[in-house]
């Protein structure tokens, strides 16, 4: 039955849905997860790189992207979908800067995403990108802002939330552990802590995981730092990882 | 002949343009006011082609204000203003370019703090203290230059306008008898009597 309604993405099922988009969240959740948290001092995004092998060339960042000084972007989802609209969003962002001499207000380059993303909900032959995001931003009208988008152009102002696997049990952990107006810090930890206890796998180094902050400087100037591998091996250390993993291994 | 001139002062930016519609020799009216306010802390003066200006700076109004609607946010005086040096820019590189001439003031509504651009139709856009337009700019920078200082005070920036308009009348040919004076500042564009 489904199958006379899937084929192409601008015809309702007679329950009223569009099964296309559900198929692209569907894939969004099988992609490794990304967390983000806000802060009072600034935006944690963490996130996990499912491709891992020792073969593989390590590349620096697959999941975390800078746009611009004032925001990153963290991605789950298919990766090519996710470059091109990467690459969209950025020159969105510098094409406002262009015109106006100043930085774009997070939620308006969330909202020309998410237009872009609806478009391809509505307009025939065309598959809608299997892409979610999660936002840090920041800017002068609101201060530090996080953001989720989906598929269908969907999108939402979050303090802490998580896309791609598990996120579920991450949601959960979040909710539990989530401090309103923590410092960045705090934040980091919880992030770590919730990546720890919801990956899959046994060990957690910094070939699977993927850090990054937007805070401000000494100077007051805001900046997107993503964490080196030394930076993540260093901060699993210091948050102690291989505790958390044992009890996650004892309460299983 | 047409004058537009701008003083920023300490919370406040201070406009006045000459209130005449001239064309060639003949005055056509008188009482005209040449600007525009573009959201409640910015105000936009023109001078140029007759229809040019109020086309154009219609165009600038309607756009900051639909910007205002679809984001719930106001443009700042920098904003709006290298908004409107854009929109020149690609009019200048068209097959009829917009020949307007123009001063964009505003203050920033949380702090105060004034902003004065100067704009001109190829599209120069300078950030200033005071400016003038014109003929005008002739006569009245040496007096801004000599009088202009930082955190003047309404009275203080009202009485250098005066001085300026006075050395209008005194050495240049046109006949410019009305000002439409403005005041921008935190409450919003006031019209002022001089």
């Amino acid at each position: 039955m489904a199958r006379r309604y899937d084929g192409r993405t601008t015809i309702f099922s007679p329950e009223g849905r569009l099964y296309q988009v559900e198929y692209a969240m569907e894939a969004i959740s099988h992609a490794g997860m990304a967390i983000g948290i806000l802060s009072s001092e600034g935006v944690v995004l963490a996130a996990e790189k499912k491709t891992t092998s020792k073969l593989l060339e390590q590349r620096s960042h697959e999941k975390l992207y800078k746009l611009n000084d004032y925001m990153a972007i963290a991605v789950a989802g298919l990766d090519a979908d996710a470059n091109t609209l990467i690459h969209y969003c950025r020159n969105q962002a510098h094409s406002y800067t262009l015109t106006y001499n100043e930085p774009i207000p997070c939620e308006q380059l969330v909202q020309r995403m998410c237009d872009l993303k609806q478009g391809y909900t509505q307009y025939g032959g065309l598959r809608p990108f299997g892409v979610s995001f999660l936002y840090a931003g920041h800017d002068k009208h609101y201060g530090y802002q996080l953001y989720h988008s989906d598929p269908s152009g969907n999108y939402s102002g979050w303090k802490a939330t998580c896309i791609g696997a598990n996120t579920a049990n991450a949601t959960a952990l979040l909710k539990q552990d989530y401090v309103e107006n923590c410092s960045l810090k705090e934040a980091i930890s919880l992030a770590v802590k919730v990546l720890a206890k919801t990956m899959d796998s046994a060990s957690i180094g910094a070939d699977k995981l993927e850090f990054g902050t937007l805070s401000a400087q000494a100077d007051g100037k805001i900046i997107y730092r993503a964490y080196t591998a030394r930076e993540i091996e260093k901060l699993l250390a210091d948050e102690d990882v291989k505790k958390i993993l044992e009890e996650k291994e004892k309460d299983s | 002949m047409e004058v537009l001139l701008g003083i920023t002062g300490k919370d406040f930016v201070l406009t006045a343009s000459d209130a005449t519609t001239a064309r060639g020799i003949v005055v056509q009216n008188r009482g005209e006011d040449k600007s525009r306010a573009l959201n409640k802390h910015n105000i936009m003066l023109y001078s140029g082609e007759a229809g040019d200006t109020t086309q154009f700076a219609e165009y600038i109004q309607c756009n900051t204000q639909l910007y205002r609607i679809r984001n719930g946010l106001d443009l700042s005086t920098r904003a709006v203003s290298s908004y409107v040096r854009k929109e020149l820019a690609t009019s200048l590189r068209s097959r009829n370019p917009y020949t307007v001439n123009l001063l964009v003031g505003g203050v920033d509504p949380a702090s105060g703090a004034p902003e004065l651009y100067w704009l001109d139709y190829l599209s120069s856009c300078v950030k200033l203290d005071y400016a003038a337009h014109g003929y005008a700019s002739y006569f009245c920078m040496s007096t801004m230059d000599r009088f202009w200082q930082p955190n003047l005070s309404l009275d203080e920036a009202l009485e250098l306008l005066r001085k300026c308009l006075a050395e209008l009348k005194v050495r240049f040919i046109g006949n410019l008898p009305d000002f439409t004076v403005k005041v921008v500042d935190k409450d919003g564009i006031r019209v002022v009597q001089i």
